[in-house]
């Protein structure tokens, strides 16, 4: 078995004296899409600081092996820029690889983009935001995506658009996925195992299909009978 | 006639040496939220530095080149000071700053004296619709419209300008890919430094300037930065020229005593405006 792309271990957040997360760990394995549910406050993206090298942690460890590459939440556009020139930003950790601010393979995966290259980024629609946030996510070339809430203020048309572009991700290039999502129906459809973070501490853990069976996941965050409608979406 | 073409002339050169002292505050702080009350020590610094390079007979060209990047380094200085450790808010950076304003002082008193001093720019003057112009203040107009086209350039074309954008649009997305928003910041002091510096370079020749003369250079700075929100160097870049040649008008056909008091009065008007404006919208959001 490889060793996981990341690895989250005994991890303690504090912002003054209150504790946003507490002892957590997690593991996401190359190639595998992994979920982190959670409501408002959780800690989710306490966690994703932490694993992007944000924020530093008082104990524990966030480890990445490779490259972790941030879909942030609220999409996070440099609103002043064109398209292009967010997803060359995207690029800054590989600045001195030749090659690496050629846009052109992320308007290959996502040929949408192509056509809003010169637009500005803070001109564009939510969903057109999100596909750059993605772009320049994908500009690092990164061996795991850090999606914080894909969901977050877009159409159920444009996120399950996006989710499609995501899983196309995942299987075709190979790219492990940490999808961080209040939707908790939506990220254990596109993901193979998943953990469930509640008032900083992991709660539960396991395949998709475990939590989505399991009557607290089910009950908080699937309207109590979601697995079954979930089977059959899937 | 001849009389205002060579008050416009002459505050339009002046005008352009408070541009590049504004755009040093524009640039310090879109990236780093960080109003720098030591930017008219730049232009202290570049001045006197110039000058005395140049009495100890670098040539000029050199000299004045010299000045610019010991003023940067003067820039970056202030900027590690303020804002390297991580986590300074721009209002402790602010403070610290002044404070820093303050110091020069003593350290400029103690290279250069307390006496204004002046060193020799471009000599001679050329005549213009039947006014003598000096022509130090076409170089300053002049070395001012290359200095804000290639700043255009750096920001608009180059991977470093873009990401000193990409720091001052959104730190958390320039955090998240990468971007060293800190080290950026002190860049962006750093060419804050030497925008402060040339202005200081180029306006000493036309007014002699002595240690406390950032007040009066931050005031008008301050006053066509303002005009922008800080944020927008082309609307300082205006700002300042009017300023100039408003303040060269009242010099010229009113008594030279007053010209502060029209940049004083210039931004303190905007701020009210600015201050009202924002209340109305802040009363209009909670409704």
């Amino acid at each position: 078995m490889t060793a996981p792309v990341v690895e989250v271990s005994g991890l303690v957040v504090r912002y003054g004296t209150a504790t946003a997360l507490d002892r957590v760990a997690l593991t996401v394995g190359a190639g595998e899409p992994v979920a982190l549910i959670g409501p408002n406050g959780a800690g989710k993206t306490s966690l994703v600081n932490a694993v992007m090298g944000v924020l530093r942690p008082v104990a524990g460890r966030a480890r990445v092996r490779g490259r972790a590459a941030l879909v942030p939440e609220g999409r996070q556009m440099f609103d002043d820029l064109t398209v292009e020139d967010n997803l060359a930003l995207g690029a800054w950790r590989r600045r001195r690889e030749r090659g690496a601010r050629d846009t052109a393979r992320v308007y290959e995966v996502l040929p949408r983009l192509a056509a809003l290259r010169d637009r500005r980024a803070g001109s564009l629609s939510g969903g057109e935001q999100q596909m750059v946030a993605f772009g320049r996510a994908l500009m690092a070339d990164p061996d795991v995506l850090v999606v914080d809430e894909l969901s977050l203020g877009l159409a159920p048309l444009v996120t399950a658009d996006l989710a499609e572009h995501l899983r196309a991700l995942n299987t075709g290039r190979g790219l492990a996925i940490l999808l961080i999502e209040q939707n908790a129906r939506l990220a254990l459809d596109l993901c193979t195992r998943g953990y469930v973070l509640e008032a900083g501490r992991i709660r539960a853990e396991g395949t998709a299909a475990e939590l989505a069976a399991g009557s607290a996941v089910a009950d908080a965050y699937l309207g109590g009978a979601a697995s079954p409608e979930r089977e059959e979406g899937a | 006639m001849s009389a205002f073409v060579q008050y416009l002339v002459s505050g339009i050169a002046v005008g352009c040496g408070f541009a590049l002292l504004a755009s040093g505050l524009v640039a310090i702080h879109r990236v780093t939220r960080v109003v720098n009350f030591a930017q008219g020590m730049f232009a202290v610094v570049g001045g006197m530095t110039a000058g005395s390079l140049l009495s100890s007979g670098l040539p000029h060209g050199a000299a004045e080149a010299a000045a610019v990047l010991v003023a940067g380094a003067v820039g970056l200085a202030v900027g590690f000071a303020a804002t390297g450790k991580r986590g300074t808010s721009p209002q402790s950076a602010l403070i610290v700053t002044l404070g820093l304003g303050f110091l020069a002082y003593a350290v400029e008193i103690m290279i250069w004296g307390d006496n204004p001093r002046s060193h020799p720019g471009l000599g001679g003057s050329v005549v213009l619709f039947g006014a003598h112009v000096q022509k130090q203040s076409f170089l300053v107009i002049g070395v001012a419209a290359a200095v804000f086209a290639l700043l255009g350039l750096f920001f608009g074309r180059t991977y470093t300008g873009k990401a000193l954008t990409a720091c001052a649009s959104n730190p958390y997305a320039a955090r998240a890919v990468g971007i060293d928003v800190v080290r950026m910041g002190l860049l962006a002091f750093a060419l804050g430094g030497m925008l402060g510096g040339l202005g200081g370079v180029l306006l000493t020749p036309l007014q002699p300037i002595s240690y406390n003369g950032d007040v009066l250079l931050i005031t008008n700075g301050f006053a066509a930065a303002i005009l922008g929100g800080l944020d927008r160097p082309g609307v300082a870049l205006a700002g300042a020229l009017t300023l100039g040649v408003a303040e060269s008008m009242v010099a010229g056909y009113g008594a030279a005593s007053y010209q502060t008091v029209v940049a004083l009065v210039l931004m303190l008007t905007i701020m009210m405006v600015r201050a009202s404006r924002r209340t109305a919208l802040q009363e209009e959001a909670a409704r």
